[in-house]
């Protein structure tokens, strides 16, 4: 099933400067500092995934396949809606040593953070690593429920995936959201544990 | 018998491997405890143990020589008899060869091997036989890690202490290490092994040696450890980290010349890796090694060592220069460690063997680009590897011309002369006519890489005079060829730096390469300089017609004056005399008389900013500055009284300021200016004396400034000096109008008339006066006590705080002089409490000023009585309370007992009761309320330590305990609500104040109250400060465990108090506190807070929507922190609601 297993190094990208916030409003009291683009990256800033990267190949295909890794997805394994890639041979990752947060995969960008605090709509794209990476629903979820737990009630939140870089697209699209089956996703204990210890660190 | 029992129970329980660890310590303990003071012998014991040390059951064996090692081991500071030594020695040598019982034969050497000579020591032919026998027997790598460990010890052991007996060995001993080092891979072990290599090498250092002849095979076995691959986690147990292992590769690396075909070769490989590790690696070993090896063994490899070393510093250089006021003083370009090892590389090189000089001066790539330098005017222009290019060959000429004046003065000849001809700056002709004349400067074309390698060689060549400074040789320098180069294009380049300037057109590399090469000529230190005086003042004349040019705060500006600084400094440093007159006369002189001068294009800011930095890099000049200040400000202030000119007034508020906050703090760091400041002082109060009545107008900025100064001043000065100014201050005040109050009747009806008697001039006489007494020290004397009391008695119930400031300086310091000398002559500490607690406000007519507060007093009041509003206005009322305050606090510090007395009126105005006779208006209770405050804040302007006022240690706790305890039962008690509000704000204001060790102590008693001025705090924006030291009392017994045991009783109230104040409106530091507060409750017991899980959650999600960012960044880690306290069930709770 799975004829070769080379743990390989992800492309690291430099993280960039953060841009400093000028302080000038804190002196006064009244004056409001709206929600923006920035306040909303550095919410996502720390989401961490514990990856590690697998090169496989599967029987029937030739070509490789890099595989986005979560640690706690071992777990994982039994729900298949949000992990297809069932047929991996697990016991044989020796070397799950790469936590990486998703800014530096460049899975996030300040850039693709769309925020309106008038309208309480916010927008965020993410490009995913991998056409075929498998961890695109876990990714867009927990982004999702980092942004639930830290914005006011009114915001409507919308999560995509950046056009054209995956191969089901349309439907996590979809399946992210929609309410229900968010809502449906984090009933499962396994989920809401995986997606608790991705956004551990955020919180710290 | 027994003790024979006992023997071998010690013995079987060691040598038995079922029994634990622990037990077979002490039963090794107990023997070598018996042994040591000779309860038993060592002979007994061997007798008793032969059974164990002969059986052919390994085990046994094993254990048995094991604990007999062991024994030793904790015997090494007992005497021995050579004989028994050399018995046991022989005994553990032999067993060397049993590859059983290897363990206890390595310890049991090591044990006997490590002996002191004075109690019994290993002799010469006995180590050999040890180091025979292992070179012979023991097959090191099969060992167990802690075996090998041990073994390599020996090794070292041996090497170290029996070096000439082991030597015997020779090649067996070489090979036989080679093969104990081979594939080792424990770092502990391979620490040993590398200072065995670097001992053996020491062990034979001829060259026709065993190490000599096997130098390659030795090399191999350390060489593959290098670049050192080290993955082991910081916090190994034996504390062996990457530097040490590296570091004593490096060191077996270059322990020996004979390792030189196999290692730099190595070391050249290695360093052209991408691995940033491996070439700060390389490159530190191969500094070693240069040292180590010689110059005839390197000089082999300088043709692969100099592309090595250039490549290092093109990959270790970034292209990015800055061109900010902050890199004019260091390098300007970011360093990493490949970039420092290198330069010390190179640096090293050259100062051994000058011949390498020559890979530097042929060099292709340097010989190109000081060629075409001047392709590209523009540093701008420049693509990032031209750039790039003339960075690093910049920098590697300058380490060049900075290793040795050898190399100077050839880099010099090469390329100095080059480089000015391609820059075109032509030679100073021996005549001394210049072909340029003093106009035609313009004309050069300016090229920024140019200017900045000549910068950077310049900088290098400056080095070597210093040196020479140090070995005084001033004159050798002069006979250097670098230096008579410089000297003889000294002018044209002092030339050129200007023209870079002048001509910019605010091109930022222009002004700044400009003025970095003024700043670089102007730091040749001593008599050998190649910039001579005349050039020398030139320099300071251009820079500082760079300051005084009327153009504004602008880059230009600031770097000239940081260089200036610079310069200043720098002849401070070195003590160079004749530079500093120059400095003197062109800088110091010019810009003083400027800031004298009111007539000048710049701001006035820009030329006191320009003038006290230059003036704080040497004494001599704060001192003439001061003089210089003292000059302006009279003379604006008599151009103030000429003219009514108002600018001028203006001006000297921000020249006190400067000098205040900027020249002050130097002045009272350099001794024996305190004439000078005196003089300062007194010139201030003679300026106001003669000052006409009719001008009456002074901003309260200058009021201000000058109180600050004359405080300052006299807090700095001496006492006598102190003594001249109070006399000189108390002068004027006498003849002033001032004194003409002391007789005023003290009625009421005088006091509210008072208000339009004053000038403004005596106001400022008055205030001056007061910062006089503010700021004196307590052995000072202080004449006339009585009167003057008198007076700021009066000015103070007329509103001049100062005036109360001074009474409480004074009530706190006087009598109390150092050395028991009664100072104040006419008067006692207990008269002048006295005059100002019972001199009687005569009375006794009905005041009705305002139409509305007619009430009618008795006969005499006193102060007391008028804090209370017993008779007199609100206004008089208000004053009289806030003058009690500063009272108050003055006795406070000093310990005084009559502190209760005032603390009682005060807490006496926060009641009101219902008794028609005694109205407090709220407004005299808030007074009342806040003098609280005053008595137990720091204070910035009176009462500390700068200006010696008298503190007792722990005032603030003495006043906490006493007036905690009244204001408790008087909340307790209290019916009328606005009076409960006034008590908890005096409450609030001791508490905040008090250090925090105190607060925990009594936290269970405070809660409540605290929480309660939380509520009625929030009610009013105008508290919030006082709300915000409160929140921060709380948070703080919140982070502490005696503070949460109480808190943990009144969670509720708590959480409720805090849960309210995260939507307090008028403070963003309240409710961002609030928030943290809340997250530190969670530590609390579970059953505690859970059941206000859902009422915090709800708090807090309102605060997402904060209009602060910092409020709702708090929000969102405390909304996490008190989800995470349920299970995963509160997620679909709270989270699911779009």
């Amino acid at each position: 099933m799975v004829s070769g297993l080379i743990n390989e190094n992800p492309i690291v990208y430099q993280k960039q400067e953060r841009r400093a916030r000028p302080q000038s409003s804190n002196t006064d009291e009244l004056s409001a500092e709206a929600i923006d683009q920035l306040e909303i990256f550095d919410i996502l800033f720390l989401l961490h995934f514990l990856c590690f990267f697998l090169t496989v190949t599967e029987p029937n295909c030739k070509h490789f396949k890099q595989v986005f890794f979560g640690d706690a997805i071992i777990k994982l394994l039994g729900s298949e809606i949000w992990f297809q890639s069932k047929q991996l041979d697990i016991p044989h990752i020796k070397d799950p040593e790469h936590p990486y947060s998703l800014e530096e995969l460049k899975v996030l960008t300040e850039d693709s953070v769309e925020v309106d605090d008038d309208k309480s709509y916010v927008r965020v794209t993410f490009t995913p690593t991998v056409e075929h990476c498998s961890m695109v629903a876990i990714i867009g979820l927990c982004i999702r429920v980092k942004l639930m737990r830290s914005l006011p009630d009114r915001y409507k939140v919308d999560i995509r995936i950046a056009p054209g870089t995956h191969a089901t697209e349309d439907a996590v699209n979809k399946q992210l959201n929609d309410k229900e089956r968010v809502a449906a996703a984090l009933e499962s204990p396994n989920l809401v544990e995986m997606v608790d210890e991705c956004l551990l660190p955020s919180f710290e | 018998m027994a003790e024979r029992n006992q023997l071998t129970l010690h013995l079987e329980a060691f040598v038995d491997v079922t029994r634990s660890p622990t037990e077979q310590a002490e039963s090794l303990k107990a023997l070598a405890f018996s042994l040591d003071n000779d309860f038993l012998s060592l002979d007994q014991l061997v007798r008793e143990m032969e059974m164990y040390l002969t059986t052919t059951d390994n085990v046994v064996r094993a254990r048995g020589i094991l604990l007999l090692a062991e024994i030793l081991n904790c015997l090494k500071a007992k005497p021995l008899d050579n004989a028994v030594v050399h018995t046991l020695l022989e005994f553990f040598t032999q067993k060397l060869e049993d590859w059983r019982t290897v363990r206890g034969a390595l310890v049991g050497c090591l044990a006997l091997l490590t002996r002191k000579d004075t109690v019994g020591m290993v002799t010469a032919i006995d180590a050999q036989a040890v180091g025979k026998s292992f070179v012979e027997n023991v097959s090191v790598q099969s060992l167990a890690r802690h075996d090998r460990k041990l073994a390599f010890e020996l090794l070292e052991c041996l090497l170290q202490q029996y070096s000439g007996a082991i030597m015997t060995l020779g090649t067996i001993l070489v090979y036989a290490t080679c093969e104990a080092i081979d594939g080792e891979k424990d770092p502990q072990c391979l620490l040993v092994a590398f200072h065995i290599i670097e001992l053996l090498a020491q062990l034979f250092p001829s060259s026709s040696g065993p190490v000599a002849s096997n130098a390659s095979d030795l090399f191999d076995v350390i060489g593959c450890y290098f670049p050192l691959h080290f993955t082991h986690k910081k916090d190994d147990e034996a504390g062996v980290n990457r530097e040490d292992l590296s570091g004593g590769l490096l060191l077996a690396f270059s322990s020996t010349p004979f390792f030189e075909p196999y290692a730099i070769p190595l070391l050249l490989e290695k360093l052209s890796s991408s691995l940033p590790v491996a070439k700060v690696d390389s490159l530190k070993c191969l500094e070693d090694c240069a040292i180590k090896y010689g110059v005839s063994r390197m000089k082999k490899h300088y043709g692969r060592l100099w592309p090595a070393i250039k490549d290092a510093f093109f990959s270790s250089t970034g292209t990015h220069l800055s061109f900010s006021l902050e890199s004019l003083t260091s390098p300007g370009i970011e360093r990493d460690e490949i970039h420092s090892e290198a330069v010390n590389l190179l640096q090293r090189l050259l100062k051994q063997d000058i011949s390498f000089l020559s890979f530097v001066v042929d060099d292709i790539d340097i010989n190109t680009v000081i060629d075409t330098i001047s392709r590209h005017s523009q540093y701008k222009e420049m693509p990032d590897t031209n750039k790039l290019e003339v960075l690093v060959i910049s920098q590697i000429l300058s380490v060049s011309a900075k290793a040795s004046v050898q190399s100077c003065n050839i880099i010099f000849e090469t390329f100095f002369f080059r480089l000015m001809n391609s820059l075109g700056i032509s030679e100073k002709t021996t005549t001394g006519i210049h072909v340029h004349d003093e106009n035609s400067t313009v004309s050069i074309r300016l090229y920024h890489g140019g200017l900045y390698l000549c910068i950077a060689l310049l900088s290098a060549s400056k080095d070597h005079i210093l040196g020479f400074e140090e070995c005084s040789s001033p004159p050798g320098c002069l006979q250097e060829s670098w230096c008579s180069l410089v000297r003889s294009f000294s002018v044209s380049l002092i030339r050129v730096f200007t023209s870079a300037v002048c001509s910019s057109n605010d091109c930022v590399e222009d002004v700044y390469l400009g003025v970095k090469g003024l700043l670089t000529m102007g730091t040749f230190s001593g008599d050998a300089s190649p910039v001579s005086r005349s050039e020398f003042e030139k320099i300071l004349m251009t820079l500082t017609s760079f300051i005084t040019a009327k153009s504004g705060k602008t880059i230009l500006w600031e770097l000239a004056l940081k260089a200036l600084v610079c310069i200043g400094s720098f002849i401070n440093r070195y003590h160079e005399h004749d530079k500093a007159m120059s400095y003197m006369n062109i800088v110091v002189e010019n810009l003083v008389s400027l800031a004298c001068s009111s007539h000048c294009g710049l701001p006035y800011p820009m030329i006191l900013e320009a003038t006290s930095e230059v003036c704080s890099t040497g004494p001599k000049y704060v001192e003439k500055l001061v003089q210089g200040f003292e000059e302006a400000l009279c003379s604006s202030l008599s151009e103030f009284y000429v003219n009514g000119n108002f600018k001028s007034i203006e001006n000297c508020s921000q020249l006190l300021e400067c000098f205040t906050n900027k020249l002050l703090p130097r002045v009272a760091e350099i001794d024996g200016l305190d004439k000078i400041l005196v003089h300062f002082a007194l010139s201030m109060w003679n300026q106001i004396e003669t000052s006409g009545v009719g001008c009456d107008f002074y901003g309260r900025e200058f009021v201000e400034a000058a109180m600050a100064t004359m405080r300052q001043v006299v807090g700095i000065a001496l006492v006598d000096s102190q003594n001249i100014i109070i006399q000189k201050a108390y002068n004027v005040i006498s003849s002033s109008k001032l004194p003409a109050m002391e007789s005023i009747p003290l009625t009421l009806v005088a006091l509210e008339g008072l208000q339009r008697d004053l000038s403004t001039r005596d106001q400022l006489i008055l205030s001056l006066f007061a910062s006089v007494i503010i700021a004196a020290s307590p052995s000072a004397s202080i004449p006339d006590v009585k009167s003057l009391t008198h007076l700021f008695l009066v000015s103070l119930l007329k509103g001049y705080i100062p005036a109360a400031q001074a009474l409480g300086s004074m009530v706190n310091k006087l009598g109390s002089g150092s050395g028991g000398t009664i100072v104040s002559s006419d008067c006692s500490f207990e008269e002048v409490c006295d005059i100002i607690f019972h001199t009687a406000f005569a009375s006794g007519k009905k005041i009705s000023s305002d139409g509305s507060g007619g009430i009618l007093c008795g006969s005499e009041t006193n102060l007391s009585q008028l804090c209370l509003g017993l008779c007199g206005s609100l206004d008089l009322q208000t004053r009289a309370i806030t003058g009690v305050a500063w009272i108050g606090k003055g006795l406070l510090m000093r310990g005084d007992k009559r502190v209760n007395e005032t603390t009682l009126v005060l807490l006496e105005c926060l009641k009101s009761t219902n008794c028609p006779t005694k109205v407090l208006h709220p407004a005299a209770m808030k007074h009342a309320a806040d003098a609280f405050f005053i008595i137990m804040s720091d204070s910035e302007v009176c009462l500390n330590r700068k200006l010696h006022a008298v503190i007792r240690p722990l005032y603030k706790q003495r006043f906490f305990s006493m007036t905690v305890p009244i204001l408790e039962s008087l909340i307790k008690n209290s019916q009328s609500p606005l009076s409960r509000t006034m008590f908890l704000v005096a409450l609030a204001h001791v508490i905040s104040n008090v250090p925090v060790a105190v607060i925990l102590d009594n936290t269970k008693k405070l809660h409540p109250m605290i929480l309660e001025g939380l509520s009625v705090l929030s009610h009013d924006s105008v508290d919030k400060e006082t709300l915000y030291s409160l929140l921060l009392v709380l948070s703080g017994t919140l982070t502490d465990i005696k503070g949460l045991e109480s808190a943990s009783d009144n969670a509720h109230i708590i959480i409720e108090c805090l849960v309210k104040l995260t939507s307090y409106p008028h403070l963003m530091v309240v409710r961002e506190t609030a928030v943290q507060c809340l997250v530190a409750l969670l530590e609390l017991p579970h059953g505690r807070i859970y059941p206000f899980r859902r009422e915090v959650l709800q708090a807090v999600a309102k605060a997402l929507d904060d209009p602060k960012r910092r409020v709702r960044q708090e929000a969102i880690r405390c909304r996490q922190a008190w989800a995470s306290i349920t299970s995963t069930s509160t997620l679909s709770e709270v989270e699911f609601r779009d």
